[in-house]
């Protein structure tokens, strides 16, 4: 029954306009930023780089695919969760606003089953979106602008990575992207337990993950203590595949809290629906 | 097994917050009725029905379905039930045939796209699967969740007020699917509507609830039967027809409505006699009509 009913929450999801809102703006937003890099890359480029000229001398083209996808992923890692909860935050408060979630509790499927055919489908579409966007970052833009070196800028300096040492850290980045993605969705549909409008838990995903991403950026000691456990801390993990050493350590943390999340929002979102009274 | 009671409910109560939906409502159904189930806005009839499809967990009291609790069973019961509650909703986004498919696979049964597009045709939409349910009338509606309530094949139909919204027409279709599931069959249908003449047309048995409470319940016939009816009665002379009719039936109650038309409260097995009274002295008859209907009754009973 649980194949069955995410099979439906396939159907529904594919269904609905705003499921392809999400990947047409994705799609909208990755063009412009490989248009612009194509029409002025090149300056933007060396206003980086004219900082370190005057200590290193760079050979090639610095302004290649691999450099476009990692300014693509900086920039729209960002924006990316408002689209997923742009759909999963309508999985279950939406069918409750429309009145269907009343239908499909007075069928022989378990509440526990309805909420967990719903969180595999916002995972597949969650994931949806992060191959389309590694396919628009990586694949289009290496098409358009070529291979070569990949040079990061971090806090510590320069992070020079070679062509044949990068696309393994981009696809566990992007597994890790996936999985932090991943937890957006979860805690809207977790959300969405919780409401009888669609509106309600997208906002309300977003005013956490701003919430949770100005504590985590000020400096300030009373939040020292909570900052490692918010989900937002370990967004941005996949950058750290970027680093030379790769701190693993750090990472596989940062993975054990995001799926700790994972785990527990799942588990409020079945407790919270079989407790409910569905009087919508 | 005609007799035997699929649906028990004994001494239900629900609260939200301090407000007391159902209060003490007991009742029982048996196999292959038709049963009404009666009340006013807010008596608690909506609540109550979401009990019996555990949709709502009720405070106090026990429902059984075919001799079982939803502890451990509620998959097997449901399995077994089809129901629409207030109004049926589907997706809006989704075709006809789409949204009994999508249903038809959590229903617990395997239901064939031939046997959707049979049930299709059964609620007379079998040129409407293809179209979206964004351009659907309510009626169209309406029969489109009757055919999903059927697509596993349940023994019990619970319909919660399918008439409510319709026009004329979309009434008479609705009570017409309703029979046609009675009587080719042999469904049980619990019906609860604010059309009490449907009842009356429908139901062999019913209960009355009000403010969270079973009134009464029986036998639609024998609840009605032992009722004084109402009696408009159209003749040349109404005084002397009063006059006549007071001499023969002393206890009864005479209201005169203009020279023509008088009504009288009168036991609904004497409606013949009165009649054969009226013709024998000669008194011109133009129309004889019981009025007193399921209404009235109701209105009654609440109201005391």
């Amino acid at each position: 029954m649980l194949l069955k009913n995410t099979y439906n929450e396939f159907i529904k999801i594919l269904s609905k306009p705003r499921s392809y809102l999400g990947i047409g703006a994705l799609t909208l937003l990755v063009g412009i930023i490989i248009f612009a890099m194509k029409a002025d890359g090149k300056s933007i480029i060396s206003f980086v780089t004219s900082t370190f000229e005057q200590s290193l001398t760079f050979n090639g083209d610095v302004l290649n695919g691999n450099l476009i996808a990692f300014i693509i992923l900086q920039m729209l890692i960002v924006h990316i969760p408002l689209l997923v909860a742009l759909v999963t935050g309508d999985l279950i408060s939406g069918e409750a606003a429309m009145g269907t979630i009343r239908m499909l509790a007075t069928k022989p499927i378990s509440r526990t089953n309805i909420v967990l055919s719903k969180f595999i489908a916002g995972a597949m579409y969650t994931l949806f979106l992060t191959i389309w966007l590694g396919f628009l970052a990586l694949f289009v833009s290496r098409q358009i602008f070529g291979t070569g070196d990949l040079i990061v800028l971090n806090s510590d300096g320069l992070v020079i990575l070679q062509d044949a040492d990068i696309l393994w850290r981009y696809g566990l980045g992007f597994c890790v992207a996936f999985l932090a993605l991943l937890t957006v969705s979860t805690l809207s549909i977790t959300l969405s337990a919780f409401a009888e409008n669609s509106i309600g838990p997208i906002v309300s995903t977003m005013a956490i993950i701003i919430l949770f991403t100005i504590i985590g950026s000020l400096d300030v000691t009373v939040f020292d203590n909570i900052k490692p456990y918010l989900f937002t801390t370990h967004m941005a993990s996949w950058r750290s595949f970027f680093e030379d050493p790769v701190p693993f350590s750090s990472i596989i943390q940062s993975i054990v809290i995001l799926v700790v999340h994972n785990v527990v929002l799942v588990a409020i979102a079945i407790y919270k629906f079989n407790k409910k009274d569905i009087t919508s | 097994m005609e007799g035997e009671t699929i649906i028990k409910v004994e001494h239900l109560a629900k609260r939200f917050g301090t407000f007391e939906a159902v209060k003490d409502v007991s009742f029982s159904v048996s196999r292959g009725d038709v049963f009404g189930f009666l009340g006013p806005n807010g008596a608690g009839k909506s609540t109550t029905i979401r009990c019996l499809l555990s949709l709502i967990t009720p405070d106090a009291g026990s429902i059984e379905l075919f001799g079982k609790s939803f502890k451990n069973n509620r998959t097997a019961i449901l399995s077994n039930i089809g129901s629409i509650i207030e109004k049926p909703d589907f997706y809006k986004y989704l075709s006809a045939q789409k949204n009994l498919e999508i249903f038809a696979r959590v229903s617990g049964a395997d239901v064939s796209k031939k046997e959707i597009q049979e049930m299709l045709e059964f609620v007379g939409l079998g040129d409407r699967g293809k179209h979206k349910l964004g351009g659907f009338s309510h009626g169209m509606k309406q029969r489109l969740g009757i055919a999903q309530t059927l697509l596993h094949k349940p023994d019990l139909i619970i319909l919660d007020e399918p008439t409510t919204g319709l026009d004329p027409q979309g009434i008479v279709e609705i009570r017409n699917l309703i029979l046609r599931l009675k009587n080719e069959q042999n469904k049980t249908i619990l019906l609860s509507s604010h059309q009490l003449s449907e009842i009356e047309l429908i139901a062999n048995r019913m209960v009355i609830i009000n403010q969270g409470r079973s009134i009464v319940e029986g036998s639609v016939t024998e609840l009605l039967n032992t009722q004084e009816l109402l009696v408009r009665i159209e003749v040349d002379n109404a005084r002397a027809t009063a006059e006549l009719l007071q001499k023969a039936y002393p206890e009864a109650i005479f209201k005169i409505n203009s020279e023509s038309e008088l009504e009288v409260t009168f036991v609904k097995e004497l409606v013949p006699e009165l009649a054969r009274l009226l013709v024998s002295n000669n008194i011109n008859v133009h129309a004889i009509e019981p009025t007193r209907k399921l209404e009235d009754y109701f209105m009654k009973i609440i109201q005391a």
